[in-house]
């Protein structure tokens, strides 16, 4: 008895496989971009604010649907949301000067969670599967996007476009990082410290044990859905600041490529394992990896090639080390 | 003290699902500081029970009063908070969450579960430890733990005791006692008479969706065992051994020492050719697992499984197929390809012996389906799509599947629940006509009357240990029961 007690105290190789957790990630990045300085030696801070730029709408893209996979659940229509809030952004912005912009921006963030709040009902009351049912709000949000904007247009003044671009602080610190790690420390902080997200955690990993303590699971994983959906509305507005207009079809991207951060940045997709800083990670990797190929002069469409495989790659290995944990 | 109203009462309570009626008339009555059994045989009613007075489930019919006053919970959140909290054979433990977290998920003070955990001996374990980490016998103390910090009026127990060592399992009993003595309720169900015995003063027996007796559980066990089969035991004890002993051939599967998890720990026995060798087990007490490891669909921890005297190495249920071992499951639809033909499920596993590269050998392939289809006599007219089929037809398929294929020995779980009492006719005879031509059959049953009708001899399984062994003409449902409840040691300690 005793024994069993000591063995779950803890031993060194379970807190290098936590510390592998924790820092796998960041070594990642940092091995990543030591390689792209190899093959590009002129990569510097100016490719850096490219680089964070580009990745901002993918991260918030991702930190979306980690929210929603924590919980149990997936959300194929991230990318219709975005692209909602895209062109709400660029139409409403149009004319608005930078306050007024930035008043605007609520608005958005309310139509965002709004839609969250939609799909995580429509999954809650109607049982339907996670995929089919967002797969099909998917389609609402997308025909939404049509009917605010029919063809790419609109805008904002260009203060708010310039929000993320430069580096005000230090070179190698981008304002888009700055903006990045504010947002999604905003959105995610509030459920990790609070009850809520020991809810959503409880709701993915068992839905079963988590009902039987008490817990809520559907309403948990509504919240989940409201959390991606404000999520979703920040990353169009970063969509709006990135590219300047509004695209009613530009999201289709992020939808799998937020389901690639997320496995890539150890969310399980089983649900209630994972945090927010691998898929945040992720979502840079997934940015820089097409950068990399084209300082190396590779054909862009070789590079989707390459750039898949490694997503596979990466995901089995990570799937080999969970077998191996499962197994001892 | 009895003049006092009962805590919990329950009166006529039923459910039906489907057309499964699970529950027709279920009444309890635990009174303040009483330790109260629920005992029933398989299919009796008690989960559903328990389900209803935790929320879990809403009653159809009946009523339910706490303390005088009229409830009926919707969620397990809602019965807990009037107090009522239960404690599941399986851990309701979030594996993801650390032990800290999942008190907090229940909203309960992290210092009287220390006090909690600290009585049950096992407050050594960090409460930082994600709980996947903890043996699974840990975790369930560590519910108990919760459950009790909580203060609860009635505690339930399912199964606490199920894999727990002994050690663990006396630190529960003197917890359960302490806690009675403040005045709180505790509904006990197990299946180990020894054990409700020395904790429980009365038990409420369900038989078929119906209480059927209240008694003190001292000194009652036979009393216990008699409500449980009620009036069948007589019709089943006067019926006569259907046929003399076969003469067997040699061993066509031997198992050695099969262990798995906490479900099986040492399983020995043999089937020989030409013989029907039953399994009788209540709930839970490794059949699944025990069937699962000789068909290859689990891998054993260890242990031996022998076909025709060669040791087997079953790492896929295709090993297991080989060596002409074939698993009837005992959910059919997991085996079947429910939107294709009868001609194509049947066809499926012969299809390795009929030819492995090229085009399939339609006529051989349809000869052999037809002969395993006329033998079985399956209702072809809806034939064109295996899920329209009755249950009772659908099994048959999977039967013929093997029939068409070849087998040596044939692992049957379960095969007549929820069918026709002539298909299930159908499915015995069949069983016996396959072991008349030398191959053999091992069969579990949930329904102890079949191992009479169907087998030449019978184990009995209780706790994922062996605890007896019978031939069919004494294996009456009261002896059977009595072995699947630990109540025959004797003969078990023979065995090993």
């Amino acid at each position: 008895m005793t024994d069993a007690a000591a063995r779950n105290t803890g031993s060194p190789w379970r807190a290098l496989a936590r510390a592998g957790r924790f820092l796998g990630m960041p070594l990642l990045l940092a091995a990543s971009l030591a390689a792209t300085v190899a093959v590009h030696p002129d990569f510097g801070s100016f490719e850096i604010q490219s680089l964070a730029l580009g990745a901002l709408p993918l991260a918030l893209a991702a930190a979306a649907q980690a929210i929603v996979v924590i919980s149990g659940g997936i959300d194929l229509s991230i990318g219709s949301m975005i692209a909602v809030s895209n062109v709400l952004s660029a139409s409403l912005m149009q004319h608005a000067d930078f306050r007024q912009s930035l008043a605007l921006s609520i608005v958005v963030l309310i139509a965002g969670a709004g839609q969250g709040l939609l799909n995580g009902l429509v999954v809650a009351f109607s049982r339907i599967p996670d995929v089919v049912a967002t797969l099909t709000t998917g389609f609402i949000w997308g025909g939404v996007a049509l009917l605010i904007l029919e063809r790419p247009g609109g805008g904002a003044p260009a203060a708010y476009l310039n929000i993320g671009a430069g580096a005000d602080f230090w070179p190698w610190l981008p304002n888009a990082l700055v903006v990045m790690i504010a947002a999604i420390a905003a959105i995610w902080l509030p459920i990790r410290l609070s009850r809520i997200g020991l809810l959503i955690y409880a709701a993915g990993s068992d839905p079963v044990a988590a009902f039987r303590s008490g817990v809520n699971v559907m309403r948990a994983r509504t919240i989940a859905y409201v959390f991606s959906g404000i999520a979703c509305a920040v990353g169009g507005m970063a969509l709006t600041m990135t590219t300047g207009i509004g695209a009613p079809l530009a999201g289709a991207y992020y939808t799998l490529s937020s389901v690639a951060a997320v496995v890539i940045g150890g969310v399980s997709l089983a649900g209630g394992r994972g945090g927010m800083v691998g898929p945040v990670i992720a979502a840079l990797l997934l940015t820089l990896a097409p950068m990399v190929l084209v300082f190396l002069g590779i054909d862009p469409n070789y590079g989707q090639v390459i750039q898949g495989t490694l997503i596979v790659l990466v995901v089995m290995i990570a799937g080999l080390f969970a077998f191996l944990q499962e197994r001892k | 003290m009895n003049d006092a109203p009962p805590l919990l009462h329950i009166r006529g309570v039923a459910k039906t699902f489907g057309a499964v009626r699970a529950l027709r008339s279920a009444d309890l009555e635990v009174r303040a500081g009483e330790a109260h059994a629920l005992m029933g045989a398989n299919g009796a009613g008690k989960s559903t029970l328990v389900k209803i007075i935790t929320g879990v489930f809403s009653a159809d019919a009946g009523e339910m009063t706490l303390a005088g006053q009229p409830v009926a919970f919707r969620s397990p959140a809602e019965a807990r908070r009037a107090g009522i909290v239960s404690v599941y054979q399986d851990p309701a433990i979030v594996p993801d969450l650390t032990v800290a977290q999942n008190m907090r998920l229940a909203r309960v003070p992290t210092d009287k579960v220390k006090a909690a955990m600290r009585d049950l001996g096992v407050e050594r374990i960090d409460l930082r430890t994600v709980a996947r980490d903890v043996d699974f016998a840990l975790l369930r103390l560590i519910d108990l733990a919760r459950a009790l910090a909580s203060d609860p009026r009635i505690l339930m127990l399912d199964e606490i005791t199920a894999a727990l060592p002994a050690d663990l399992s006396e630190r529960v009993f003197k917890v359960v006692r302490d806690f009675r003595s403040r005045g709180a309720s505790v509904i006990f169900i197990s299946h180990r008479m020894a054990e409700i015995a020395m904790l429980c003063d009365r038990a409420t027996v369900l038989r078929d969706g119906v209480t059927v007796g209240v008694t003190p559980t001292k000194g009652a066990e036979e009393t216990i065992v008699n409500l449980m089969l009620g009036s069948d035991v007589a019709k089943a004890t006067t019926a006569p051994a259907a046929r003399p002993e076969t003469a067997h051939g040699g061993p066509a599967l031997e198992v050695k020492d099969l262990s798995y998890g906490h479900a099986l720990r040492g399983v020995s026995f043999r089937v020989n050719r030409g013989e029907v060798l039953g399994v009788a087990a209540l709930e839970g007490q490794g059949q699944e697992e025990l069937f699962d490891c000789i068909a290859g669909v689990r891998r054993a921890d260890a242990g031996e499984v022998r076909a025709e005297g060669h040791v087997l190495k079953l790492r896929h249920p295709a090993d297991a197929i080989r060596a002409g071992l074939v698993l009837v499951p005992a959910n059919r639809l997991v085996s079947l390809l429910p939107q294709r033909s009868v001609q194509e499920n049947v066809a499926l596993a012969a299809f390795g012996r009929l030819r492995s590269w090229g085009p399939i050998a339609v006529g051989e392939e349809r000869r052999r389906v037809d002969m395993a289809v006329r033998k079985l006599q399956i209702d072809t007219r809806a034939a064109a799509e295996v899920r329209r089929l009755s249950g009772g037809n659908m099994q048959k398929v999977v039967i013929a599947r093997w029939i068409a294929a070849g087998f040596k020995t044939l692992l049957c779980f379960d095969p007549t629940r929820g069918i026709d009492i002539g298909t299930k006719k159908q499915i015995y005879a069949l069983m016996r006509e396959i072991a008349d031509q030398g191959l053999s059959v091992l069969l579990f049953t949930s329904e102890l009357p079949e191992i009479r009708l169907a087998c030449d001899r019978a184990i009995v399984l209780f706790g994922g240990r062996i605890s007896g062994e019978m031939p069919a003409a004494e294996a009456d449902e009261a002896r059977l029961l009595r072995a699947a409840h630990g109540l025959i040691h004797a003969e078990a300690a023979a065995l090993a």
